[in-house]
């Protein structure tokens, strides 16, 4: 969502964000972790965004800003120091991911469509990793809209987002590789019978 | 391992944020590749997994009714203030306009009253007062007759305090008029009628005497006719002298 016009004051603050409330809320809530923090986070993002509506410069992505100020928000609340303070974050000079087996995490997931088990994966992430990939993949941001949402540089976008997808696989493989087991047991049994 | 290269990029690629040149060469890559074809299935798939699995936290109408009341306001706000400023400024512009009007109107008629006090003054004081001299109203009212564009009656003042003088023909601006002139004990009271189109003046629409430069007047419409009644004589005077005008006239 891109301004255009006359100017932000020519347009409604509520038409322009009340579209975007779901999308937050679910970011939001994935963040925190809970539905009322979410909310008070949700609520106090409109109220900054609103007030801050007068400065928002012409031209700029209003979704990367509006996401901008629930992120900034949440990283300043207790729940967000907690949860970067408890969780460092890597360095981004890992190297990039290369072979992928033909029995993946993906390929199971995919087959068993086992949406609980991925996302509690990406809710144990580290919250750097969880919003990058929620941004990328969720809210089908583009690097250029990520990196002003996060205020990273693109390249650093490519390597956290590269490294947040290793750890979600990795954190993904032997909980597949179980279900695979378990799978394949009852498959056997299934034949059995 | 020849595709390690094209692999390091298989995200970015399939992000669709490769150049345009590069993203060409990675299709052709993929068709050619069963290796890079099948990882970058399976990173789709992971890809689309995610994307559905992310959707999961959804706000309650409660909540977006209570958040969308918040932002709501501050707007209409700010319309309310806008209007407010808006018929603030139209009522100041709207009160500035009326009060150049009154103030406009005020003075021309001061203008007139000022004008009707001098030829009061000027009758008084000139050797001949009146132009014809007569105590019995049908003789003075025919000799306005040719005189002016408009005749007018004459009360009867015969059982009253007050004696007609006689009458005289005055201007008041360009406007012909028929100037008068009535003695009450040792007082000279003045009545002047004009015809009040030719006028053009705005007026209080109250017939109550006023004190102007000193001398009580009183001012009425009837019958397409303006009348002025003044003179140093008590306010009582010249409004008993109106009454009876306007009861003539009626």
């Amino acid at each position: 969502m891109w301004m255009s016009g006359l100017g932000p004051q020519s347009d409604s603050f509520e038409e322009l964000a009340m579209p975007l409330f779901d999308q937050l809320y679910n970011f939001a809530h994935w963040l925190t972790q809970n539905r009322e923090e979410a909310e008070d986070l949700v609520q106090e993002t409109y109220a900054k965004a609103l007030r801050g509506f007068s400065s928002f410069q012409l031209g700029t992505n209003f979704r990367a800003w509006m996401y901008r100020i629930l992120r900034n928000t949440f990283l300043t609340s207790r729940t967000g120091l907690k949860a970067t303070m408890t969780v460092p974050l890597d360095p981004e000079e890992d190297g990039p991911e290369l072979a992928v087996e033909f029995e993946t995490p993906e390929t199971i997931l995919f087959e068993r469509a086992n949406r609980e088990l991925l996302q509690s994966a990406i809710g144990e992430l580290p919250v750097y990793f969880r919003e990058i990939i929620l941004l990328c993949d969720v809210e089908e941001m583009s690097y250029q809209e990520i990196a002003e949402t996060l205020s990273i540089p693109i390249g650093t976008v490519m390597s956290r987002l590269s490294r947040a997808r290793k750890t979600l696989r990795d954190r993904l493989r032997p909980q597949f590789q179980a279900g695979s087991a378990t799978a394949t047991i009852a498959k056997g049994t299934n034949r059995g019978l | 391992m020849v595709c390690e290269s094209w692999k390091a990029k298989l995200d970015t690629y399939l992000d669709g944020e490769l150049p345009s040149e590069e993203m060409r060469d990675f299709d052709t890559h993929v068709h050619n590749c069963s290796s890079c074809a099948a990882d970058a299935l399976t990173r789709v798939q992971m890809k689309r997994g995610i994307q559905a699995a992310g959707k999961r936290f959804a706000p309650t109408s409660e909540f977006r009714r209570r958040v969308q009341s918040t932002i709501a306001t501050k707007p209409h706000r700010r319309f309310r203030l806008t209007w407010m400023f808006a018929a603030a400024l139209s009522i100041l512009t709207v009160a500035s306009l009326l009060s150049t009007y009154l103030g406009v109107q005020r003075s021309r008629r001061e203008q007139v009253y000022s004008e009707i006090a001098d030829l009061h003054v000027a009758a008084l004081a000139s050797s001949s007062r009146v132009d014809v001299v007569s105590s019995d109203r049908h003789t003075v009212k025919p000799w306005f007759q040719g005189k002016i564009p408009f005749t007018f009656d004459l009360p009867e003042v015969q059982n009253s305090e007050f004696s007609l003088v006689g009458g005289r023909m005055t201007y008041l601006g360009q406007t012909p008029g028929a100037h008068l002139i009535y003695a009450v004990r040792k007082h000279q009271i003045s009545v002047f009628v004009f015809q009040e189109g030719a006028l053009r003046r705005g007026w209080d629409k109250s017939s109550a005497v006023t004190k102007e430069l000193s001398f009580n007047m009183a001012t009425w419409s009837q019958g397409g006719l303006r009348y002025f009644v003044i003179g140093d004589a008590s306010t009582a005077d010249i409004n008993n002298l109106a009454k009876l005008f306007k009861s003539t006239s009626s």
